[in-house]
């Protein structure tokens, strides 16, 4: 308990030295949103000295970051510019999309990634496993936005789901029944994408961890006892090989947050990654900055349950953690 | 002995890619602002090695594409007027290696017929010649970032790693801060606060800059590892008790335990940053019109009609597939051998 005290201090630390870290680049950095309002004729430089006032960017920069602060405090997380709102809630709209088509290709990713990795460990002759090797180095090979790119000329080719968006246009007035299977639909071609380009990683992460677990003195021992190949595989090896795919899990969030970024702008899914786009083109400093603490909140929660589970799951580390 | 051989091989194709890259030029039939206003989002040119009678010829031939005046925006082959496939012609000027000036081109054919071996975009501009161009700008932008990356990396990792104390947990603490963050978000924070409109050489190097500073952090990391072990073997020690200074220490007898690593990351690394690239200019933060880049060539397919009526657009995508299969093999291969 204490060692989990002592990572959410951590993590507070990390979190705060990002945000101080993006201010002190928002600060060097030359060029801000006022400066690209200013450029339109119709705002006359009064009226941009006065917005400058209003949204307190005329402070200097321990000022704006104490009142950053405590807006942060409050759940507002900044003002933006683009969207004249607070950060805090536009954001949260948003992550939830994100998190919807994130979770599941975790949960899916990991389903798929287990079970055949399991398996490819335990015969590492056979067809599964030179399967799922030639498999894993051609996806390797295929980066995220190509499979997303394909994903959508072969759907909008052949008209297989939906492609693009979240809702289509129809559903919005029926029931909740027809919202989720609508919902369902629009989700499989970007979860596709998620889970395809997180897969090798896993896929070769689980199956070197079994294979190390596989080739230690007490599973031969077991084997010897005649103890069956299912029994051994699942009861024994893999327990012990569960620990490196634990932390796996924490890590391989921030590579899928990306992906998933990337992904949204590609199918147009109304998540973090197109409102963080918009704001960077328009420079809306609040919003960026507010999206890189969001997916790092994501991640560090990531990391922390994944020591949880750590917990959970390792009787070597409880007894540690106990001594 | 078998895997060696596989080595060679994947070296040999990794580096032919990369020359004809280096060789844009030579290998790529116009120049990347030719715009053929009558032929926009023409399908690739189809090659014939049977004429309009029937005859086999060796020499094959591209025939002339009409549009349809039935339908707007089609193309059909005119079979009548066709025209040799010539090679080692002449052709618009470019400079070899950014110095030396030529005009010969590999292969070309007589005008009024037009070669695009994978279409042309919305200008007209020949996709394949601009893929190799856009190649320069994205395989260099990879390179000099991974350069930049190791460079830090291996600076900051071996200062943290010998001389340790307070140094090491700046360095560490602040190293973590860029782990922590999924790499895209961190990219796109760091160009949000850097000058948007920029003309493409600018907007390169910022991008060496912003890429190459985002992954310094587990090179440096995994170096320090490296170093931390390295300084108290024996024969370090012995140099050291001898007199050496720290600079020589570091030079001559611990940096040379980290080559095997460093080769690894670039490995690991260089695609990535080409990813990076393609992803920034795909997205409209990188390398912009008309300068070609594999990332910005990319970025029509963003307009739906375009992805889907016109399918060679992908083509320079797909062709991006060989580069990151030889630099996956290569790193597979790499930790085969470290393990």
């Amino acid at each position: 308990m204490r060692y989990l005290g002592l990572r959410l201090l951590q993590s507070v630390f990390v979190l705060l030295g990002v945000s101080l870290l993006s201010f002190v680049f928002v600060e060097l950095a030359p060029g801000n949103f006022f400066d690209e309002i200013r450029l339109n004729p119709r705002i006359s430089s009064s009226t941009v000295t006065n917005l400058r006032k209003q949204y307190g960017m005329d402070q200097p920069l321990p000022a704006r970051y104490f009142r950053w602060l405590e807006s942060a405090a409050k759940g507002e997380l900044g003002f933006s510019f683009a969207y004249n709102a607070p950060v805090g809630p536009l954001l949260w709209a948003r992550a939830r999309n994100t998190l919807l088509l994130t979770g599941s290709a975790t949960l899916l990713a990991w389903l798929i990634a287990l079970p055949l990795g399991i398996l490819s460990a335990a015969r590492p002759r056979g067809w599964i496993n030179q399967a799922s090797e030639l498999f894993t180095t051609a996806l390797l090979a295929v980066p995220d936005l190509l499979l997303a790119l394909g994903l959508l000329f072969l759907a909008v080719h052949f008209h297989w789901f939906h492609a693009g968006g979240m809702f289509s246009r129809e559903s919005a007035e029926q029931g909740s029944w027809v919202l989720s299977k609508d919902l369902a639909a629009h989700m499989v071609l970007p979860v596709t994408v998620l889970v395809l380009g997180s897969l090798p990683i896993l896929l070769r992460h689980t199956r070197a961890a079994m294979l190390e677990v596989l080739d230690s003195p007490y599973v031969r021992a077991s084997r010897a006892l005649g103890i069956s190949r299912g029994r051994i595989l699942f009861r024994h090896a893999l327990p012990a090989a569960i620990n490196p795919l634990v932390s796996l899990f924490g890590f391989s969030l921030g590579s899928l947050l990306s992906a998933s970024l990337l992904t949204e702008v590609v199918m147009s899914w109304p998540g973090l990654g197109p409102l963080l786009l918009e704001a960077v083109l328009a420079r809306d400093i609040y919003v960026v900055i507010g999206a890189v603490l969001f997916s790092t909140l994501l991640l560090v929660f990531g990391t922390l349950l994944a020591d949880v589970l750590l917990f959970a799951a390792d009787p070597r580390i409880r007894t540690e953690g106990l001594a | 002995m078998k895997q060696k051989y596989g080595m060679t091989i994947l070296l040999i194709c990794l580096g032919l890619l990369h020359l004809a890259v280096f060789a844009a030029g030579f290998l790529s039939p116009y120049d990347v602002a030719e715009q053929d206003r009558e032929l926009p989002f023409a399908p690739p040119t189809r090659i014939h090695f049977v004429d309009a009678r029937g005859a086999l010829h060796l020499r094959p031939s591209v025939c002339l594409l009409v549009e349809d005046s039935a339908q707007f925006g089609a193309y059909h082959e005119d079979t009548q007027k066709c025209f040799p496939i010539r090679f080692f012609v002449d052709g618009p000027q470019y400079k070899l290696g950014a110095v030396l000036a030529c005009t010969r081109h590999l292969f070309g054919v007589d005008p009024p017929a037009r070669l695009f071996l994978m279409g042309t975009d919305g200008y007209g501009r020949d996709l394949f010649s601009r893929f190799l161009h856009g190649g320069q700008i994205s395989l260099a932008a990879g390179l000099l970032a991974t350069l930049l990356s190791l460079g830090i990396g291996v600076l900051l990792g071996t200062a943290s790693g010998f001389f340790g104390g307070w140094l090491d947990a700046v360095v560490m603490r602040f190293g973590e801060l860029f782990i922590a963050l999924p790499w895209l978000y961190l990219l796109f924070a760091l160009r949000a606060f850097l000058p948007l409109n920029i003309n493409p050489s600018q907007a390169f190097l910022l991008l060496i800059a912003v890429i190459g500073s985002v992954g310094w952090a587990r090179p440096a990391r995994l170096i320090r590892g490296v170093v931390l072990s390295g300084k108290e073997r024996h024969y370090v020690l012995a140099a050291r008790s001898f007199g050496g200074s720290p600079l020589y220490l570091v030079r001559r007898h611990i940096l040379p335990q980290t080559y095997s690593i460093i080769l690894t990351q670039a490995v690991l690394l260089i695609p990535q940053y080409i990813l990076a690239e393609v992803t920034l200019s795909f997205l409209g933060l990188g390398v912009g019109e008309p300068e070609p880049s594999w990332g910005n060539m990319l970025a029509s397919v963003q307009q739906y009609h375009v992805l889907v009526s016109y399918w060679w657009m992908l083509l320079p995508g797909i062709a991006l597939v060989p580069v990151f299969l030889g630099y996956v093999l290569l790193a597979n291969t790499l930790q085969a051998r470290a393990t």
